[in-house]
């Protein structure tokens, strides 16, 4: 079965603070069902969340040396926040569980297919 | 290659004589049935489309010398299917010879069905609803379409829309790597997704039209997009929408040779020659407006081809029922409330009631069509007829300025009708 990643973007200086305690809670609320309609129909492989991208620091190779830059790889206000991995048979199931999950987030949702999952080194997915 | 056999016993029939205009004619007419049928047969894009091709080159050979089969679809979609076998078995050979043999095929392309490829018009259906996907772009949509179901090589679909050949076929070539990718399902869309999956399909077609209409892709695009609504309206006879599109579409197309003069110059309604226009493209579209709005299913495109069959009946622009319009398009505006609908609204109350009315509703609708040459047009034209001439002139100037042909900046520059520039 296809996997694809529902993504979530946040953008910097957003992140939750416009959202009051309650809205949070209920945000979650919504967010838990989703998430447990997603394993009940066998879709849920797993989710992830990211701290936020200040925490982020990019390893690179040039002239021979490795260097450390501190900050995230793409220079853009927007930064991956967290993710679903889930099972769907085509795109269109994909994007009824984007929507779900956009209704419940309030962000919007990038839907986007994996070209291979490993569960074992060298796999090759 | 294999062709299909051309009917078992049938060499003694006489055959139909056939040149080669006459089999690119057929494989026109056939090429989105085959490619649809292979493509579910198959699940993969390229290989229905190059399996189709493949038969045409066998047709052009064996058509003119042997004559046209007794049903030329099913000999192509058979002829195809065939080479498909042939190519995939040849990709496969060639795994195992380059010791690949642990490769294996997934999908939906083996185990090869052997029983219909006859002609199935569903898989036309799916087949557009796939090249109409929203998750496409809308340039990607329209390119899938009338490469895979209207069956132009994509040089023709390049060509059509002032695009390189080459830009084209990368953009094809994206999207259709995005279908296999991201798995674009090949199916009908349920009742129940209908409201949300028909509208791109109509949009589609819609924009090809007018992309014909307006100079910006060929004028054969029009022809293209009639072609294509008429097939949707066999594919989907139930959705009134389907045939208020056609309707719409006839009833513009029945007046396209009189919005232009031979200098290429635009004509407005109230100068077309109304004597030239299409009587029988009228009756058609009008009867099809009426068959649809019988079922009372209103839809944006039947309250477009209303509003078109109300000017059809009018035998001058001063006779022309402005009030039936009006109501028409505050239905349409109920529907649809875009701006550019308001727009067209306003013109028509302009008609009823006069300039200084309209100007005021167009006003209103600066702030979102500021950048759109019609509202700038439809702007001046009411300040002129208020005898407000110096802002018409300049209105003028900046509906020229931002409109999208040479023809219609020309033409707006002078002042829009036949009038002078102020």
């Amino acid at each position: 079965m296809p996997h694809y990643m529902l993504a979530a973007h946040s953008r910097e200086g957003e992140a939750g603070q416009t959202m009051t305690d309650e809205d949070q809670q209920s945000a979650w609320e919504r967010v838990s069902e989703v998430e447990a309609e997603l394993k009940s129909a066998g879709a849920w492989v797993f989710s992830a969340r990211l701290h936020d991208a200040g925490t982020a620091t990019v390893v690179r190779v040039a002239n021979g040396e490795v260097l450390m830059t501190d900050g995230p790889f793409a220079e853009s206000k927007d930064h991956l926040a967290g993710f679903y991995l889930i099972e769907a048979p085509d795109l269109d199931a994909a994007l009824a569980w984007g929507a779900k999950v956009t209704e419940a987030v309030g962000h919007p949702i990038e839907v986007r297919p994996f070209a291979g999952v490993a569960w074992e080194p060298g796999a090759g997915g | 290659m294999p062709a299909a056999e051309d009917g078992g016993g049938s060499e003694s029939l006489p055959r139909t004589a056939v040149d080669a205009t006459e089999v690119g004619r057929i494989f026109r007419e056939e090429f989105g049935r085959s490619v649809a049928t292979l493509i579910r047969v198959f699940g993969d894009i390229d290989l229905a489309e190059d399996a189709v091709q493949d038969a045409f080159t066998v047709a052009l050979d064996r058509w003119p010398r042997h004559g046209l089969p007794p049903n030329p679809g099913g000999w192509i979609t058979t002829t195809a299917r065939n080479t498909a076998i042939d190519r995939l078995r040849r990709s496969k050979r060639e795994r195992e010879l380059l010791g690949d043999a642990a490769t294996v095929v997934t999908g939906s392309l083996y185990p090869v069905p052997p029983e219909d490829v006859g002609p199935v018009d569903d898989d036309r259906l799916r087949l557009i609803f796939t090249c109409c996907h929203p998750a496409l772009a809308s340039d990607a949509q329209i390119a899938l379409t009338l490469r895979l179901l209207g069956g132009l090589s994509t040089g023709e679909v390049g060509r059509a829309f002032l695009v390189p050949e080459a830009r084209m076929a990368k953009r094809l070539t994206r999207a259709k790597h995005k279908i296999r990718a991201a798995r674009v399902p090949y199916r009908i869309p349920d009742d129940h997704e209908l409201p949300d999956r028909l509208p791109p399909v109509l949009a589609v077609v819609y924009l090809i039209y007018n992309a014909g209409l307006d100079g910006r892709g060929a004028s054969g695009l029009c022809g293209e997009a009639i072609r294509l609504a008429r097939l949707l309206i066999t594919l989907m006879p139930d959705e009134a929408e389907v045939t208020g599109l056609l309707a719409l579409l006839l009833l513009i197309e029945a007046r396209r040779s009189t919005r232009t003069a031979p200098s290429g110059s635009p004509v407005v309604l109230a100068e077309q020659d109304r004597s030239r226009w299409d009587r029988v493209q009228i009756e058609q579209g009008q009867a099809l407006g009426r068959a649809c709005l019988r079922r009372d299913r209103p839809g944006p495109y039947q309250l477009q081809a209303a509003i078109q069959a109300v000017h059809s009946d009018a035998a001058t622009f001063e006779v022309t029922d402005w009030r039936q319009i009006v109501a028409l398009y505050d239905q349409l505006l109920a529907l649809a409330p875009t701006p550019v609908i308001a727009l067209n609204r306003a013109i028509a109350v302009g008609e009823v009631e006069g300039p200084a009315s309209a100007l005021e509703l167009v006003q209103t609708l600066e702030p979102e069509l500021d950048a759109y040459h019609a509202f700038h047009a439809a702007r001046a034209d009411l300040l002129w007829r208020l005898g407000r001439s110096g802002e018409a002139a300049a209105a003028f100037k900046r509906a020229a300025a931002l409109a999208p042909t040479a023809a219609e900046r020309e033409f707006l520059r002078r002042g829009g009708r036949g009038r002078s520039a102020q």
